[in-house]
């Protein structure tokens, strides 16, 4: 992107996903959220005197798992280390992380922006444990006389993905972020509920001019925890490191902060020195040696992934748009592929997804997930259309009504008396007291005015309250004015 | 009970108990009342437990009167050094940082001695966080060696040798990261086993040097420290460095014979510091293994003058790192002030004291963005150069033997000033924790009436080697049984 | 000199210390010569020598994704210097 006076952005990103696990990473408590302060805690977690941590299996194998889905490649042999530093929401005053041999090496993914596909390479992921939260008694942390510690979320596993500096514009920035969580949560190693701090993101800029090729000083800003706080900070970032530069001056490499309310970011004052973390070889735990059986044994459980996804549904006739909708989450994408079981019209069945269903869904604030309306029963309306058991137009109060009352759609329409009218016999009766009402009609058809039958269909559908085969009806009509 | 029976073993006591010859009640209250006695001269204690101990002897007499059998650490008193967690009772470790902390866990040693049913009489002193070799590091106290009042005891785990050698506990459990056990023994006159790293749980000993740390017995003699280990060593899931082994029953090994055995004198470990008289003490113990059989030569350890530097910055990063917690913020000293950078630095600065603030500055300089490379991992291949050491060695020998200490005792004050000659004492055991092999000093003579300590080194839980070579060696000298006056005299005057 | 005084004001700022006057001075020297005498490993080549970090080599030590009971709220808080309701509490962080 270049943005004002030539300068363009160079961006990396590093996102702290919290991995999906029953237990934290080094020890047995929970990892559930909420909770009332300081109740899902051990002297593990706690960093008692003495007390040891137990790596979680599982923690290994959604790693192993994310980075398949990511393209990494996995190490064969990996280790912790601890990262020493003061702060009173870190138990220990050291994290339990990796440095030098992380369990994900190189990988990346595809991003597509404006039609443009791009790789956009991953550095590295790694494990390491979450720390506690810190309570401020005033509105922020540096207007605050004293803060509260809750260690709940202390040692609650994480997997930090780096990427390598290769994004050039906000929009970039973004589809990488989108593609990446969207990976995260098809593979299932995250809830990735943004909204509860479960994927974190540290977004590092630098501009340089033009057909520059080193890069210029970087800022970091830390913990960001939307989309639109990235997209905001970003911007907000890039003008003012353009500012600096225009002015002749320098861009200070350091760490920020988001200030969301004030839309800016701002330097992390801190009277510490210079970051030297000390990383050492963790010797309470011990070394990873991950043989490609394990490696194998995890590929298996992997899902068919969002892109795979996306190109099956296109080739069952959807739009790209269309597929695209479908796949962005997983849930709904699962929601999709449950009912193509039930019924093989994908482009019909992406029009209800996408429409009737996904409004009441979305005006009833319900997750497709626990949508009252099964896949299955779903897949059983679009059948009785095709019967032509209903029309289109009664279907749509018929979902409606499954919508409310959980009911099957043949049982509503048995119910309510809504299935078509299909007996030709009757038809015929009520065509000949329309025709017989509406002469003008019929001479108005017969002189050529085709116009003219959609009125008459229009009454024969008055006539029995929608519920005529609007085919049938059209056929009828036609042999009979023929 | 009879007055002699204090000075007793644990397997003798328990011919008592299981013969209904004494409770277990009458036992813990003799060693309460000889802890009364002897603690306004030793200090070996920081907490005892009169009430909890006389309590946990009540269940094991009601069990005896049910009829039960005991197993055969049920109803002895012991003590264990403060630096092993125990649930409800003050844990210190020897510092002002934790004056006032009582873990809400215990230890796994602390569950299995418990599950072992013996008899909890209290915390034993120690350097402040196991930093020293003399125990004059504890912010508490001041524990003196029996033998001699004016001398220190050794350390880390001064406490727990002295109330072995003072009769306070019937048996202690010690912790050992360059020698805190094995130096104690060898300078108090008891018997001192350091494990194989992972041969007995660190879940709850709180941690100098992770990777070096290994808790371990200090007894009266081979026998009780064979029953001790039974009890405390094998896997524990709540330790990842635990090794998961099959533990053998340690007393199989205490059998009167050696011969055929190979026993090498690693050369470096005579070295200049060493005491002439401790030398030809040692040498007299070698004569009495020669004369049983043993098949003794000389060897080499050629890397052993760099244990020193290796052993003290790997200790002091390990270190520098699992001392960050005490921070104020969870348990521990506090110092208030206005910021937490502020109450960060005063806490730690008021809380531990000058041994475990240098070693933190040594350690934290170490890794340092800059040095790492000249001094931790340095370290570390070095580490791998001693151990590749014993490893050659062990393919010749059974057990390699030298002094535990290169020095008897010394006194109060005599090596204080001066931190690396404190240090360099330690050569002679350091090696052996960074190799991660076992070793156990027994009482092998006296120099001056101050007790000499003499080291048996095995490879990787070959603990039954070791203990089948001391038990020879003690079946055939009579150093263990000898006690310091000081103990007999107040036993006369306990006895009135 | 292998560690000057500012090298040691660094170490204490990083290690959370303040040491006063004579304690700077003191551990100076006491580190000089401590790290005097570790400039003997120098003098080993250890190019080819692989660390060792632990004693005793193990790797894929693991334990199962199982919920244990975590500990109760009074004793998690029992040993805090500053608690409230249930938090640890800390002066002001910047
Ligand atoms: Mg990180
Ligand atoms: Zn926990």
């Amino acid at each position: 992107m270049v943005v004002a006076n030539n300068y363009e952005m160079v961006c990396g990103l590093e996102v702290h996903v919290e991995l999906q696990t029953k237990t934290k990473i080094f020890c047995g408590c929970t990892t559930e959220f909420g909770g009332d302060q300081n109740t899902h805690v051990c002297p593990v977690c706690l960093g008692m005197p003495g007390a040891l941590p137990v790596l979680n299996r599982e923690v290994v194998n959604y790693a192993i798992k994310a980075g398949l889905a990511l393209n990494c490649e996995i190490a064969k042999f990996s280790k912790f280390d601890r990262k020493n530093y003061f702060y009173p929401d870190l138990s220990k005053n050291y994290q339990t992380s990796q440095f030098d041999l992380p369990i994900c090496g190189k990988g990346g993914l595809e991003i597509e922006v404006e039609g443009e596909k791009k790789w956009i390479g991953i550095t590295r992921a790694h494990m390491e444990e979450d720390a506690g939260k810190l309570v401020h008694s005033g509105e922020t942390i540096s207007t605050s006389n004293e803060s509260l510690v809750d260690y709940n979320r202390a040692g609650v596993p994480l997997l930090e993905i780096v990427s390598e500096p290769d994004m050039r514009s906000i929009p970039e920035v973004l589809a990488y972020l989108e593609k990446l969580v969207q990976i995260l949560e098809y593979t299932e190693v995250s809830d990735c509920r943004l909204e509860q701090g479960s994927v974190r993101f540290d977004v590092n800029v630098s501009l340089r001019l033009v057909g520059e090729i080193a890069l210029g000083t970087r800022t970091e800003t830390k913990n960001l925890n939307s989309f639109s706080s990235v997209r905001r900070c970003m911007e907000y970032e890039v003008a003012r490191q353009a500012r600096v530069l225009d002015a002749g001056e320098k861009v200070i490499q350091e760490t920020r902060t988001w200030d969301e309310g004030r839309g800016v970011t701002l330097t992390l004052r801190s009277k510490e020195e210079a970051h030297d973390y000390r990383y050492f070889p963790e010797p309470d735990l011990t070394p990873l040696v991950i043989d490609r059986e394990w490696v194998e044994r995890i590929r298996k459980t992997l899902p068919e992934l969002p892109g795979a996804r996306r190109a099956r549904l296109q080739e069952l006739g959807l739009s790209a748009y269309d597929a695209g909708v479908i796949t962005q989450a997983k849930a709904m994408s699962d929601y999709f592929d449950a009912a193509l079981v039930h019924y093989g019209d994908a482009k019909a069945l992406a029009n209800w997804v996408m429409g009737d269903l996904t409004r009441l869904l979305n005006s009833n604030q319900c997750r497709v997930a626990d949508s009252p309306i099964s896949p299955q029963r779903l897949a059983e309306l679009l059948v009785i259309i095709d019967k032509g058991t209903i029309s289109g137009k009664i279907a749509k109060s018929v979902i409606e009504e499954m919508y409310s009352t959980s009911k099957d759609a043949q049982t509503i329409v048995k119910e309510k008396g809504l299935a078509q009218i299909s007996d030709e016999g009757a038809l015929l009766g009520i065509i000949d007291n329309v025709l017989a009402a509406n002469p003008q009609s019929v001479e108005d058809y017969r002189a050529g005015k085709d116009r003219a039958i959609g009125f008459l269909v229009g009454q024969i559908m008055k006539a029995t309250k929608g519920q005529a085969n609007p085919g049938l009806v059209n056929q009828l009509l036609k042999e009979k004015l023929a | 009970m009879a007055t002699g029976d204090i000075e007793k073993s644990v397997s003798e006591l328990h011919e008592l108990l299981a013969h209904k010859d004494i409770s277990s009640t009458e036992l813990t209250q003799t060693y309460i009342d000889r802890i009364h006695n002897l603690e306004p001269d030793l200090q070996a204690y920081l907490t005892v437990l009169e009430d909890q101990a006389l309590a946990q002897a009540a269940v094991v007499d009601r069990k005896i009167a049910q009829g039960g059998v005991l197993s055969s650490l049920e109803g002895i008193p012991m003590a264990m050094k403060d630096n092993m967690c125990t649930e409800g009772v003050r844990t210190s470790c020897g510092s002002k940082m934790l004056e006032n902390f009582t873990p809400p866990y215990n230890a796994t040693v602390t569950d299995r001695l418990q599950a072992a049913g013996t008899i909890l009489l209290g915390k034993l002193n120690m350097d402040e966080f196991a930093m020293g070799s003399s125990t004059e590091n504890s912010y508490f106290a001041k524990t003196r060696n029996p033998w001699d009042l004016e001398y220190v005891p050794g350390g880390s785990s001064g406490g727990a040798a002295v109330a072995v050698a003072a009769d306070e506990a019937g048996f202690s459990l010690g912790s050992d990261t360059g020698g805190s056990i094995r130096q104690p023994a060898a300078f108090c006159g008891v018997v001192g086993m350091k494990p194989t790293y992972g041969a007995v749980s660190r879940y709850g000993l709180i941690a100098y040097a992770s990777s070096l740390d290994q808790i371990g017995p200090l007894t009266k003699n081979v026998r009780d420290n064979a029953l001790v280990m039974n009890a405390i060593a094998g896997h524990d899931l709540l330790d990842s460095t635990s090794v998961p082994f099959e533990k053998p029953d340690y007393t199989k090994f205490l059998v009167n014979d050696i011969k055929g055995l190979k026993i090498g004198i690693p050369r470096e470990y005579y070295g200049e510091g060493i005491d002439p008289e401790v030398a030809k003490g040692i040498q007299s113990g070698i004569q009495t293994l020669i004369d049983l059989g043993a098949e003794v030569s000389e060897c080499s350890l050629p890397h052993t003058e760099y244990a020193i530097p290796a052993y003290y910055l790997i200790a002091t990063a390990e270190a520098s790192s699992n001392l960050a917690r005490y921070d104020g913020v969870r348990y521990g000293y506090r110092a208030e002030s206005e910021d937490v950078l502020g109450m960060f630095k005063t806490t730690r600065s008021e809380g531990f004291g000058p041994e475990v603030k240098r070693r933190i500055m040594l350690g934290t300089y170490a890794l340092s963005s800059g040095y790492y490379d000249a001094y931790y991992l340095k370290a570390q291949k070095v580490r791998t150069l001693i151990k590749q050491d014993f490893d050659q060695a062990f393919e010749e020998f059974d057990v390699l033997l030298s002094p535990t200490a290169p020095t008897p005792a010394f006194k109060f004050g005599e090596k204080s000033a001066n931190p690396l000659a404190m240090y360099l004492s330690d050569i002679t055991t350091v090696p052996i924790n960074l190799a991660g092999i076992p070793a156990i000093s027994i009482p092998a003579g006296f120099v001056n009436g101050l007790p000499i300590g003499m080291q048996l080194m095995g490879k990787a839980f070959a603990e039954g080697m070791l203990y089948r070579v001391a038990y020879t060696f003690e079946q055939n000298t009579n150093y263990h049984t000898l006690k310091p006056s000081m103990s007999r005299e107040v036993l006369a005057r306990g006895s009135r | 000199m292998k560690i000057s005084r500012e090298d040691v004001e660094y170490v204490a700022a990083l290690a959370r210390l303040e040491l006063t006057e004579q304690e700077t001075q003191e551990y100076t020297e006491q580190l000089n010569s401590i790290l005097d005498y570790a400039a003997m490993l120098e003098r080993l080549d250890t190019s080819d020598v692989v660390p060792t970090a632990h004693a005793v080599p193990l790797h894929n030590i693991l334990r199962e994704d199982q919920v244990r009971p975590s500990i109760n709220h009074e004793k998690a808080l029992r040993n805090a210097p500053d608690g409230e309701e249930g938090f640890f509490r800390v002066p002001k962080i910047v």
